[in-house]
């Protein structure tokens, strides 16, 4: 099953290398990982994408909690919540595939924010799997680039992770 | 007052009440050093190898309630440590770990002995800080040995830059420590605690597991309360070993890869698991799946979230320390004993597997057995001294052959396994306790593995007796080379050994040589009472292909114990 794990951690130096060390150390999957400063610049936000059966799932957040510089610890995808993740593709726009790119794009609600007369850049923000959708609804042969942020999620209404 | 970050450590030290540290100097631990000459609080232990230093830090720590503490220098002396870092780890020992690191503007410049040590030692610390300005110097200190003592405990790596402890500012040692990110549960869930009292009143085939959890926390008292008011039989791991006296006739001894039989098979056939402070290790329950195959209720008390459930599932999780949740426990249960007769077919079945006498072994005429070599050093030593093993077959023996009656008075290294402890434990728990009778079982293969702390020891005039159940071989390599490789003694040999007595003796120190049977009582007897005051080494020539009996053999089940008399 895929996760999606929030954590909030003092943000200090090597925060980052307890969180990646603990998952590679123990054998877990990082999909995706994420982090930033918070409104308080004294904390980070991680958030984490990753598979695993519910035990592996229960040890995964045991061991996060159990660093001593971790201060809380979700799993977003155990109740509502929303997730995105923004990607930015380089793909080929001449002749034809330029108007088809176009129109791609303004399916998938995506910007064009980088035009060459034979690339664009478009920007798409959503859900992992949106992201997915468009990659495979554009001709492979046409994507130059791709970059990927990673999922940050956060809890629906009154679901709030703070200290 | 204005105080330098070297002076600074060693106030912090002061404050912590910090009597004995183990240490090897170095360039980027100079001031520190020069800090420590100038006091007498603190008193500097030179070792012969930063190792020894952390692992007597270690032993300090387990023989006492106290926190030990190590100082070592950056690079080699930092990757030196690590060993007796990851060993405290597995063990969840306290201890404070202080490194020189390079200065701070040389950090990351491949400088004169640096080493990422904060890097280096992530993976086997319960935590560590490199300090980048000397402001943050006492603050960190404080919470190393606050995060070291506190819920699970674990060794804290402090790497300090040689120009943090030239640098200045007012030194004020906090009184407390606030981390918002870290407050371990201390007192169990009452509901939790509720249930289980109720699954252990009604037990028919109760077992009481107990592991170094129960030392850890000094746990004795209310947990010999509870066996008793129970009237439960209690097994123990490696690691738990005195927690409930070995003499005990609840205590059904060691249980998992050597244990007895009555204790493996209460385990295996138990309805009412009750964990306290262990960890269902693989060398104690061996392969999961098989455990699971007998139906039983689980209830575990261990202070880390993540020990429970992690390789079997537990009905009743208790996050907590174990005295509060025993006390508790023992509140609910409030003298109501259970009726001896819902247990009596589990205890005369109990009688059955104790009747096989699994631990019995056939005295040899000519040969010295180990086996009878560590029931004499209990005969002798009447049960009471500290006993500090290596690792190997005779680790085992000592485990089996000499019960404990009181906690901390077992030292060895049961999770990472590391050879080379025992010495470096003895002089940790000497220091400790003075005037107690400290002894090493240890093997020819891994006394060798620290055997230049024989230097530190006659430094210090530490009267240790060093046990040496000599094999000739890696002993416990080959036996299983013998049981699982068709006896092929692939590097489980050591040729060219050298002559121990000369090597004790070179050290100044006594040293024996005991080849034939009759001869170990005697000379235990000359080493303990004559030689009460100084270090003895005695090489005990023992029967070289003796092994370890019972054995569950690895990724087998706890019913699939080879006993001696099956071979
Ligand atoms: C050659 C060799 C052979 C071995 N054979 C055996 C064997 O036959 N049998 C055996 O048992 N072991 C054996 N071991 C040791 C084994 O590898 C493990 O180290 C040991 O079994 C673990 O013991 P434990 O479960 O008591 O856990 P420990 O490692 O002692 O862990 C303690 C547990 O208690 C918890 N705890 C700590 N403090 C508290 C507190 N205050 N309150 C509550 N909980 C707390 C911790 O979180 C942890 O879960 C062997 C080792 C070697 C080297
Ligand atoms: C540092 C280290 N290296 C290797 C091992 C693997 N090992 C476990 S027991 C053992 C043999 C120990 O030999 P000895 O000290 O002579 O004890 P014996 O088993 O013969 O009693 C070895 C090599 C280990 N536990 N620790
Ligand atoms: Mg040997």
């Amino acid at each position: 099953m895929r996760h999606i794990i929030s954590i909030l951690i003092e943000n200090e130096a090597g925060a980052l290398s307890r969180v990646s060390g603990l998952f590679s150390a123990r054998g877990y999957n990082i999909e995706t990982l994420t982090v930033a400063p918070t409104e308080d610049a004294s904390l980070s936000r991680m958030t984490i994408v990753t598979t695993g059966s519910d035990e592996v799932l229960e040890q995964i957040t045991k061991q996060l909690n159990k660093l001593v510089d971790v201060v809380k610890v979700v799993d977003l995808s155990e109740a509502a919540h929303i997730e995105r993740e923004l990607m930015l593709i380089k793909v080929r726009a001449t002749g034809k595939d330029r108007e088809e790119m176009k129109r791609m794009a303004d399916i998938f609600r995506g910007r064009i924010i980088d035009v060459t007369d034979s690339t664009y850049v478009v920007e798409l923000t959503g859900s992992s799997s949106k992201l997915d959708s468009f990659i495979s609804a554009i001709d492979t042969g046409l994507i130059l680039e791709t970059v990927r942020t990673g999922v940050s999620g956060i809890g629906r209404g009154d679901r709030i992770l703070k200290v | 007052m204005k105080m330098t970050g070297a002076e600074i450590v060693i106030r912090c030290l002061q404050e912590e009440k910090v009597e004995v540290m183990f240490g090897y100097p170095g360039g980027a631990v100079l001031h520190i050093y020069d800090e420590l000459f100038k006091q007498e609080q603190v008193k500097h232990i030179l070792v012969r190898h930063e190792q020894a230093a952390v692992h007597a830090a270690d032993g300090y720590a387990r023989s006492t309630q106290k926190v030990g503490v190590a100082l070592v220098t950056s690079g080699p002396g930092a990757t030196n440590a690590v060993t007796g870092i990851a060993t405290a780890y597995m063990d969840s020992i306290p201890i404070v770990v202080l490194s020189g690191q390079v200065p701070v503007p040389a950090i990351g410049q491949d400088a004169f002995q640096e080493v990422d040590m904060v890097g280096i030692t992530r993976p086997c610390v319960k935590h560590n800080f490199l300090v980048k300005d000397v402001r943050d110097l006492a603050d960190t200190i404080k919470k190393a040995f606050h995060i070291a003592k506190t819920g699970r405990p674990g060794p804290v790596v402090v790497d300090i830059p040689k120009d943090v402890t030239a640098h200045t500012c007012e030194f004020v040692y906090p009184e407390s420590v606030q981390m918002r990110s870290y407050n371990p549960v201390v007192k169990g869930h009452l509901g939790q605690i509720k249930k289980a009292a109720q699954l252990l009143a009604e037990a028919k085939r109760p077992i009481i597991y107990v592991g170094g959890g129960a030392v850890l926390s000094d746990a004795s008292e209310p947990l010999r309360k509870l066996v008793h008011q129970l009237g439960y039989p209690v097994t123990n791991t490696l690691m738990g070993l005195g927690a409930v006296s070995g003499t005990d006739k609840h205590n059904l001894g060691m249980l998992g890869m050597h244990g007895t039989l009555e204790a493996n098979m209460a385990m295996h056939y138990a309805d009412v698991v009750l964990s306290v402070g262990a960890r269902f290790d693989d060398r104690v329950i061996g392969n999961p799946a098989n455990f699971a195959e007998e139906p039983r209720k689980i209830i575990h008390i261990d202070i880390d979230p993540s020990s429970i459930s992690k390789r079997v599932k537990v009905d009743v999780p208790i996050v907590g320390n174990v005295p509060d949740v025993l006390e508790e426990m023992l509140k609910l249960i409030d003298g109501k004993k259970p009726d001896p007769a819902q247990t009596a077919d589990w205890w005369q079945r109990i009688g059955e597997w104790r009747s096989k006498n699994c631990l019995g072994y056939k005295q040899d005429k000519e040969l010295i057995m180990p086996q009878y070599v560590v029931q004499k050093l209990y005969e002798i030593t009447k049960g009471e001294a500290i006993v500090c093993s290596d690792v190997g077959q005779h680790q085992m023996w000592a485990a089996q052959y000499y019960p404990f009656a009181e906690p901390r008075r077992w030292l060895n290294s049961g999770g990472l396994g590391t050879m080379g402890v025992g010495l470096p434990y003895a002089m940790g728990a000497q220091f400790a306790h003075p005037d107690a009778t400290v002894a090493v079982i240890t093997g020819e293969g891994s006394i060798q593995m620290c055997i230049q702390e024989l230097s530190t020891a006659k430094q210090f005039r530490l009267p240790l007796k060093i046990i040496s159940l000599n094999n000739r071989y890696l002993g416990m390599v080959r036996q299983w080379q013998e049981m699982f490789y068709g006896s092929r003694y692939s590097g489980s040999y050591m040729d060219s050994l050298p002559d121990f007595v000369k090597l004790a003796e070179a050290y100044g120190h006594v040293g024996f040589r005991v080849e034939k049977p009759e001869d170990v009582e005697p000379v235990l007897k000359k080493a303990f009472i004559d030689h009460k005051d100084d270090l003895v080494f005695i090489d005990f020539q023992t029967n070289r292909e003796a092994n370890v009996f019972p054995m569950v053999a690895a990724g087998k089940g706890l019913t699939e114990l080879i006993l001696a008399e099956d071979l």
